[in-house]
């Protein structure tokens, strides 16, 4: 039961709806395959750092599926991706498990996308903090308060 | 007339030395880099978008790693150019 995580860009010369249209074809074939999909994420038009295909620009998509242990999926999937010129450039990844705890953190918004060395900073900083802070502060200020109380009465 | 000592302490004795290098991963206890986020992996790189060397970027050598191959795997999205000049 590996996760993996397939990243194409979609040639943005198609229409708007072509471009939805192969980004959900890829999502059925894996389903077709076995695959159960975790999540699709349109990272939409981006700038290529590079021309490709004399093209300068690109629509991301990612698709995170769970392969169920079929050996040949990932390759069946690739073979169709590269007989496709819709696709200009793909990628599959496997995942280990912190990837897979990145992705659902960035999916429930943990992660935010600037910053997101600080926000796992300020994660890993507020699991730290608690137990820091908690022991100190309590102990000095109730007992004098108290003391003070019972004194005048 | 200042005798030596005073001279010797005009200056902050310890300018020289920079700070002390961390590799940030083990101490923000970040697990895992994300190939498609290249604005932080613009940190790693120089201005051609050459991947900086560990003395420099102080990672440890399994996060320099990491960082590597999330680079590589960028550039081969598109979303790093692989030479480039002025790139920050």
């Amino acid at each position: 039961m590996r996760n993996h995580e397939v990243t194409f860009i979609v040639d943005p010369v198609l229409s708007g709806d072509e471009i939805k249209a192969t980004a959900k074809s890829y999502g059925e074939l894996l389903v077709k395959e076995g695959a159960k999909i975790i999540n699709t994420d349109e990272m939409g038009l981006r700038q290529l750092a590079y021309p490709i295909k004399r093209r300068t620009t690109g629509i991301y998509y990612c698709i995170e599926f769970n392969n169920a242990s079929k050996p040949d999926l990932i390759s069946n999937v690739e073979l169709a991706m590269r007989r496709d010129e819709r696709i200009m450039r793909f990628l599959t990844v496997a995942l280990d498990k912190y990837g897979i705890k990145y992705n659902e953190d960035k999916r429930n918004g943990k992660i935010g996308k600037a910053k997101k060395k600080i926000s796992i900073a300020a994660q890993a900083a507020k699991a730290k903090e608690p137990v820091k802070k908690a022991a100190p502060k309590p102990k000095p200020t109730p007992p004098p308060v108290e003391a003070k109380k019972e004194e005048e009465e | 007339m200042a005798s030596r000592d005073d001279i010797k302490f005009l200056s902050n004795p310890n300018i020289g030395q920079n700070r002390k290098k961390y590799c940030r991963f083990r101490k923000f206890g970040i697990k895992y880099i994300d190939y498609k986020d290249p604005d932080f992996l613009l940190q790693f790189v120089n201005e051609q978008g050459k991947i900086l060397p560990r003395r420099i970027s102080g990672n440890s050598l399994k996060y320099q790693r990491k960082v590597s191959t999330a680079i590589k795997r960028c550039r081969h999205l598109a979303m790093m150019p692989y030479v480039t000049d002025l790139l920050k």
